[in-house]
């Protein structure tokens, strides 16, 4: 059931932030879902990690969001981690959860965007709290599976 | 039981004081401002060995004349201090540990209140009152 609220939701603010960029500019801004993301995650981040022993590195922290966190926001693990071992991240899901009842293919691939910007959001969030400084960005090439892009700025 | 409690930010800056003694409000700031040289450096061995050093509690950081001062750093380096009085002998390690678990838990609550913004010290006032009722040992 609160799955179904979390999902509805979701695409209602998705609805209502397309609606309100759209109106004077022609291209499509995410911004703004993409920083309410940010906020969830920031928050989302401290109660995950409450009763959790303190991480030991970077790859640490990446498991922990690809386990414990995925499993507490997208009920499933992600199905895989790559890595450059120099700060970039690729995570895939294969059934991404918000994209699991749109297609089965490329149909509406150019709608896509709108409906993973708030995840990355989150995912940058939640790094952002635990202290990794990041860029994520998200691919889609056939629908539900999605990759994110996660590259970690140092300095 | 607890004399003082505070939260200390990512940044070291303060986010919450509350002590129960408002005359020695002062006294105690400099108490646990200096410990977080003591936090730091624990984290910091904690890292080049490894394995050591995983929970958060980080137990007692230093004693003075008349009190204790015990840390505790959570995953998002939310530094929690609390000082007790050193002539209270029948407080318990334990009871410590969970003082402590006590008031993570009621940050984290803290933190999803919407209204309140990350990094900014914290005003709200049921949780001040929370904070009160935990280190005062209710």
């Amino acid at each position: 059931m609160d799955d179904t609220l979390f999902e509805f939701l979701h695409s209602e603010v998705v609805n209502y932030v397309v609606d309100v960029t759209n109106k004077d500019n022609k291209d499509e801004d995410l911004s703004n879902l993409e920083y309410i993301g940010f906020s969830v995650g920031y928050k989302i981040i401290e109660r995950l990690t409450r009763e959790m022993p303190r991480f030991k590195d970077e790859l640490d922290m990446m498991k922990f969001i690809c386990t414990d966190f995925w499993s507490a926001v997208y009920k499933k693990q992600i199905d895989n981690l790559r890595t450059n071992h120099q700060g970039v991240y690729v995570l895939q899901d294969n059934g991404f959860k918000f994209l699991t009842k749109m297609s089965n293919g490329k149909q509406y691939l150019e709608l896509a965007p709108r409906y993973v910007a708030f995840t990355c959001g989150v995912i940058r969030g939640s790094l952002a709290n635990i202290g990794i400084n990041c860029l994520v960005t998200a691919e889609v090439q056939n629908m539900p599976a999605c990759k994110f892009h996660i590259q970690v700025q140092r300095t | 039981m607890a004399v003082c409690a505070a939260i200390i930010g990512k940044d070291n800056s303060p986010k919450y004081f509350t002590c129960l003694n408002p005359d020695e409000e002062l006294i105690f700031q400099y108490k646990v401002l200096s410990s977080l040289d003591v936090i730091e450096e624990k984290l910091n061995t904690g890292n080049k060995t490894g394995s050591d050093l995983r929970e958060l509690y980080l137990g007692m950081l230093y004693s003075l004349e008349r009190h204790k001062v015990y840390g505790y750093v959570t995953n998002t380096k939310i530094k929690f201090v609390i000082v007790i009085d050193s002539t209270n002998t029948s407080l318990r390690d334990n009871e410590i540990r969970s003082m402590f678990r006590k008031l993570h838990s009621i940050y984290t609550d803290n933190v999803c209140n919407p209204f309140y913004i990350p990094d900014e010290p914290i005003t709200s006032k049921s949780f001040d009152k929370n904070v009160k009722l935990i280190i005062s040992g209710v």
